[in-house]
């Protein structure tokens, strides 16, 4: 256990240092980008006004005062206003978080639920037909733009057939302070097409991925030796060879996650999904610099996190990374 | 027919693989049996056809290698042409396997007992609990210190020689009758080969276990084995009686693998006193494959094939006898 809490402890550690280079990052573009000032105040302010404001604000402090004090307002959770919208921005933010959090949770569900049983079927039978259509659909997959691919679905699902809609999230349930479109039907329905084109590229990844793996493995003498000992297809495909091609999966599953995660502003855009990547895009046609930067720093903050759990997770599934119990005999 | 009926028979065994520059016969037309009990040793140099042998009898040759030809028969029931289905339940319980190189054998990600318990619980009906105490038993008997505390490691907490106790209670779970053992000491320590080869033969012994044992050990083989089958180019060179075939080689190739009786851990390669090399699959020559280097060629060799036939306590394919 000694040897799991330090491993725990240094990830920790090293995710708060990652966190502190972003902060500082956020920091700069805050800093150096527009002059809050000229935001704040209208055109008649007079220069002595504008002065005495920014000795009130601290802004003739020592840069890395200002970092510091950045960050202590960062870590007690506030963001500072938007310019755009003169609202806090965590206030902003967290209202767009539950739309593209579901919407990227549901891509990654469907690309693990698609991708995985393809990788496997195409793995294991590498010459049927069924598998060659999946590597076609995977080419496409990941030679396709995400907008066109969203483009092509809202003209012929959207458009065309008139079976899903073909912008927003539809009708949303708040539960506490989150609001889930998961639980209504024409929210579901509206998630269908954007966790679609956000997935397409993910499920082709993992496909390939879980196909390669499982070409791999099923290479490996203990594979042969658990057909020699006489275990059943299901026990030797799924028992053994999946399990081992596992810890790849979840790490690339994972890194995707905070992927989906950032790419989420190009499927937001073009379904006009009302998530935080939409709100970023608008942020930065209105120079926005606070809802900018946020963001920045809460994306970060998702691939820490995410690689923390991907780490974790690596422990719980190879016992080789156990190594704190001792090599005996 | 008086004699009893051999445990394995294999008839004109042909393994070939179809490649983009024509067919490649890996093995060419082999035959032998082994008897209930009985341990064949089968020595070759490295590409004789000694491994595709072992994988065509239990069923797992990797595709695209095929057999082409011939019959593999268990208790005089034909298994070479069986559904995949019915062949694995063979598999294990009736001929287990014990692979050249074991220590990948075990899967790293699953405790022992949980491939013990599997495998145990395969081939017999048996509640989790009782196949766990027989998964004890089996590593008591191929003798893991504390067996009970072992049980529930993973294989990377075992030495080598360890790991390969486990593959052998593995191999021998379900009691099969028939051990295809190929080089199952290659990836161990020199001092463990001994420890590990005794064992397998002991426990063999006690179950009336028969074993094709794979090695390039002639002095395992002479301690080991009943019989010997010496391959060469994917045929058999000379197969009979350990004594009859060390201590009095008819085939020009066994005398130079024979040139001198060796001690226990040393590999046949640095006895062979044959110049050349064994020919690749496509360049076997006509008649016997092994006249480019044979001391004692003659016009006849070149030409024609020689079968195995009776000469003296063995079965020689030469055209001396
Ligand atoms: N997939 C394959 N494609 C083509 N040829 C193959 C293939 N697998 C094996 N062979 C050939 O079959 C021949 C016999 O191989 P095999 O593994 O049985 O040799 P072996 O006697 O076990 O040798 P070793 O002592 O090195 O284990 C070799 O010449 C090898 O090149
Ligand atoms: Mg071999």
């Amino acid at each position: 256990m000694a040897a799991m809490a330090a491993f725990i402890l240094r990830r920790v550690f090293q995710a708060i240092i990652v966190m502190l280079v972003v902060s500082a990052l956020a920091f700069v573009m805050f800093k150096f980008v527009g002059d809050p000032i000229a935001q704040m105040v209208g055109q008649d302010t007079s220069l002595q006004d504008r002065a005495a404001l920014r000795e009130r604000l601290g802004l003739n402090d020592p840069i890395i005062f200002q970092y510091l004090r950045y960050l202590g307002d960062v870590i007690q959770g506030d963001f500072g206003i938007s310019f755009r919208t003169a609202r806090r921005v965590d206030v902003l933010l967290v209202e767009r978080l539950p739309a593209t959090l579901e919407l990227a949770l549901v891509a990654a569900v469907f690309a693990l639920a698609a991708g995985v049983p393809m990788g496997v079927y195409t793995g294991l039978y590498p010459d049927r037909w069924l598998s060659r259509v999946f590597q076609a659909v995977s080419l496409a997959g990941i030679s396709l733009p995400t907008f066109f691919i969203g483009i092509l679905l809202i003209l012929f699902f959207g458009v065309v057939l008139g079976w899903l809609p073909t912008f927003g999230r539809g009708e949303t349930v708040r539960i506490g302070w989150w609001s889930t479109g998961l639980l209504t039907l024409s929210g579901l329905k509206s998630v269908i097409m954007p966790a679609f084109t956000l997935g397409m590229f993910q499920l082709t990844l993992i496909m390939r991925l879980v196909r390669s793996e499982m070409l791999e493995v099923l290479r490996t003498d203990y594979i042969k030796f658990a057909r020699a000992r006489g275990l059943s297809n299901f026990a030797v495909h799924f028992g053994h060879a999946l399990k081992n091609t596992l810890v790849p999966v979840i790490t690339i599953t994972g890194l995707q996650l905070g992927s989906l995660i950032a790419f989420a502003i190009i499927t937001e855009t073009v379904f006009q999904w009302p998530g935080m990547g939409l709100l970023f895009l608008q942020a930065i046609q209105f120079a926005d610099i606070p809802v900018m930067s946020t963001y920045l720093i809460l994306v970060a903050a998702f691939f820490v996190v995410i690689n923390l759990v991907v780490d974790l997770l690596y422990y719980v599934v190879d016992p080789r990374l156990r190594l704190d119990r001792s090599l005996a005999t | 027919m008086a004699a009893p009926q051999p445990l394995l028979q294999v008839d004109n065994l042909r393994i070939e693989f179809p490649t983009r520059r024509g067919t490649l016969l890996a093995v060419d037309d082999i035959s032998f049996h082994i008897d209930p009990g009985e341990v064949l040793g089968v020595v070759g140099e490295s590409g004789a056809g000694k491994s595709l042998t072992g994988a065509a009898i239990i069923g797992l040759l990797d595709p695209p290698g095929r057999i082409a030809g011939g019959q593999i028969r268990l208790d005089g029931r034909r298994i070479d042409n069986l559904p995949y289905e019915q062949m694995r339940r063979i598999r294990g319980k009736e001929i287990g396997a014990i692979f050249q190189d074991p220590l990948t054998s075990l899967n790293p990600l699953y405790k022992i007992s949980r491939q013990l318990v599997e495998t145990i619980r395969t081939h017999a009906e048996m509640s989790p609990s009782q196949a766990r105490a027989r998964a004890l038993e089996l590593l008591d008997a191929v003798g893991i210190p504390a067996a009970s505390d072992r049980l529930d490691a993973y294989p990377h907490e075992f030495s080598g020689g360890m790991r390969q106790r486990v593959v052998i209670a593995l191999a021998l779970a379900a009691n099969p009758r028939l051990i295809i053992a190929d080089e199952p000491t290659t990836a161990l320590d020199v001092s463990i080969q001994a420890q590990i080869i005794a064992l397998l033969k002991q426990l063999c012994r006690d179950h009336g276990t028969a074993v094709m044992l794979v090695t390039h050990d002639m002095g395992v083989i002479a301690e080991t084995a009943d019989r010997v089958a010496v391959m060469y180019a994917g045929r058999i060179a000379e197969i009979g009686p350990v004594a009859a075939v060390i201590k009095q080689a008819r085939h020009p190739y066994t005398h130079g693998l024979m040139g001198s009786i060796p001690a226990i851990g040393h590999p046949v390669e640095q006895l062979t006193q044959i110049d050349g090399a064994m020919p690749r699959l496509t360049e076997i020559p006509k008649g016997c494959a092994f006249n480019p280097r044979c001391p004692e060629v003659f016009d006849k060799c070149l030409s024609h094939r020689p079968d195995l036939r009776p000469a003296g306590g063995s079965d020689v394919s030469c055209w001396l006898f």
